[in-house]
């Protein structure tokens, strides 16, 4: 479903250039649910823009069902981490979440049904009048989720998508992408640096090296559904997991610096 | 129920009275005191408000009832006067606009045009009035061109501004999302540009109305700016003074008709900036 093949990128030029990306070599199958995690500032988002067709990496190819992204953008969907500047704010609620849909082909009254029926989906049916701003983070990050849930995408790209919002809200969200994505069948790649957040609610983690990053290892998570906060956390699977993505993570933090 | 909420509404209204006062109050007494000074005074030069009142009732305002109480005189200057402010100032809008989004969104073009920008904006406006009579004869098409050349500045300059600095997550939603480049046009970036352009477009209409009167002082045979001219020579200095009078008048109410429309477009800005 997503190929990615080799892909390096580097910002700038010259004695200034920073290495973002490594070679990353990275698939994710039809319906599966992938969490991407590293140490910060290791250039996760700079994979993530790169699938997104948001920036041209410098090397290496994406493919989303055999349609190279440099060519044409991505049938895909983003839920940034900064949901207040990813939704409109000039817009009603409802409005952001049919924005996209005009791509599909949809008329007025059917794009308007589809935001409707997302936004039920997401528990803010009677949000659709409401401005983005007038709803609390957790809120808008759901209206977030509907405008990408409602879109219908090939991929669901999440970028950190419960960094900015409190503990409860963020098991609540993590539930409610768990659910959709359930129902919906839908591929989605998951960015975070929360390692528990990783293995709770992904099939499958790939942890990435510091910059210039590179696929550090990765586990498939065999805990069963439905997952549950409480009940799935305290399985000695999850536990045993999250150590070795937590191996993981730290192994090259704690490597020796490179010679130069 | 009813009570309390007729009780409520009195009460409101009477606050919104008292709150208007306060802002008011000084108007009058100011307009007394001017008065009073050039009774005292008595000098032909500074006749009291009372007699330019007189005289601009005289003038514009003792017309027939199906013609809104204007007489002739009013009907030929006001209406020449107030369609070269608005043509110009919608036709400046237009350009403003449209150039300041195409330079706002490419690199490439404003880095060829931004000299040129600062150097147009640079020459003050009257003094193209010489060239523009020769280029587009006495007249409204004169007027016109003064009027767009001069306030198409801050409407150009703050389009670019707000075009340019569009929110990098809004923008990065957009793309990722494949809007359209009409829906990127209309729904990103004119609304995430539209404070700046708003502000702006109401600049530019103050100074439509300054150079409206300019272009009408040197280059015309009717509106309000000729009839200040011509008044003048007259020396019917009521009149000069009531046609000073008539465009502060004018110029107050367009700029608060204005702030209504902006008000209402850009109310999900004030209001999302009062939430967060």
């Amino acid at each position: 479903m997503l190929d990615v093949v080799n892909l390096s990128h580097t910002y700038g030029e010259g004695p200034n250039a920073h290495q973002a990306l490594g070679g990353i070599d990275l698939k994710v199958a039809e319906g599966e649910m992938v969490c991407v995690v590293g140490p910060s500032g290791c250039g996760k988002s700079t994979l993530l823009r790169s699938i997104a067709g948001l920036i041209r990496p410098t090397e290496g190819q994406i493919r989303i069902r055999e349609t190279t992204v440099a060519d044409t953008p991505g049938d895909l969907a983003v839920v940034f981490q900064d949901y207040s500047r990813s939704l409109f704010p000039w817009m009603s609620v409802g409005d952001n979440v049919a924005l996209p849909l005009r791509r599909r082909g949809k008329d007025r009254t059917a794009r308007r049904a589809a935001a409707a029926e997302a936004l039920e989906e997401v528990g803010l049916a009677a949000a659709s009048s409401k401005f983005p701003w007038e709803l609390s983070g957790g809120m808008q990050q759901r209206v977030a989720i509907a405008r990408a849930l409602a879109y219908r995408p090939s991929l669901l790209l999440m970028d950190e998508p419960f960094g900015s919002v409190d503990a409860q809200t963020r098991e609540d969200l993590e539930d409610l992408v768990l659910k959709v994505r359930e129902h919906h069948r839908m591929t989605v790649l998951l960015i975070t640096h929360d390692i528990d957040e990783s293995v709770y609610v992904g099939d499958r983690v790939v942890v990435l090296t510091r910059s210039p990053a590179r696929v550090a290892g990765e586990l498939s998570v065999d805990l069963p559904f439905p997952r549950d906060q409480i009940a799935t956390r305290e399985l000695p699977a999850f536990v045993h997991l999250r150590a070795e993505v937590g191996r993981l993570v730290r192994a090259k933090k704690e490597s020796p610096p490179v010679q130069v | 129920m009813t009570t309390t909420v007729e009780g409520q509404t009195t009460r409101g209204m009477r606050a919104g009275l008292l709150a208007v006062l306060a802002r008011v109050w000084l108007v009058p007494i100011a307009v007394a005191a001017w008065e009073l000074g050039t009774r005292q005074a008595g000098s032909t030069y500074f006749p009291p408000p009372s007699q330019i009142l007189a005289r601009m009732y005289e003038l514009w305002f003792s017309g027939p009832a199906a013609h809104l109480f204007l007489t002739d005189g009013a009907l030929g200057d006001f209406l020449p006067s107030l369609a070269r402010l608005f043509g110009g100032w919608a036709l400046a809008c237009v350009l403003g606009i449209g150039l300041g989004v195409a330079l706002g969104r490419s690199r490439k073009l404003s880095g060829y045009i931004d000299p040129l920008v600062e150097f147009g904006r640079a020459i003050p406006p009257p003094t193209l009035i010489p060239l523009f009579i020769i280029l587009f004869k006495m007249g409204t098409q004169m007027q016109v061109a003064t009027i767009v050349y001069g306030v198409i500045w801050p409407i150009l300059i703050n389009t670019i501004d707000g075009a340019r600095h569009v929110d990098r997550v809004h923008a990065d939603t957009a793309q990722a999302f494949g809007l359209g480049r009409a829906q990127r046009l209309f729904r990103i970036i004119l609304p995430a540009a539209g404070p700046k352009i708003f502000a702006g477009v109401r600049l530019s209409l103050s100074l439509a109305v300054i150079l409206m009167v300019v272009s009408e002082l040197v280059g015309s045979t009717n509106g309000i700016g000729y009839q200040l001219m011509f008044t003048q020579q007259n020396f019917d200095l009521s009149g000069m003074w009531g046609a000073i009078v008539l465009l502060g008048v004018l110029g107050f109410v367009l700029n608060a008709s204005f702030l209504v429309v902006e008000r209402r477009v850009l109310s999900w800005h004030r209001r999302a900036r009062q939430t967060t």
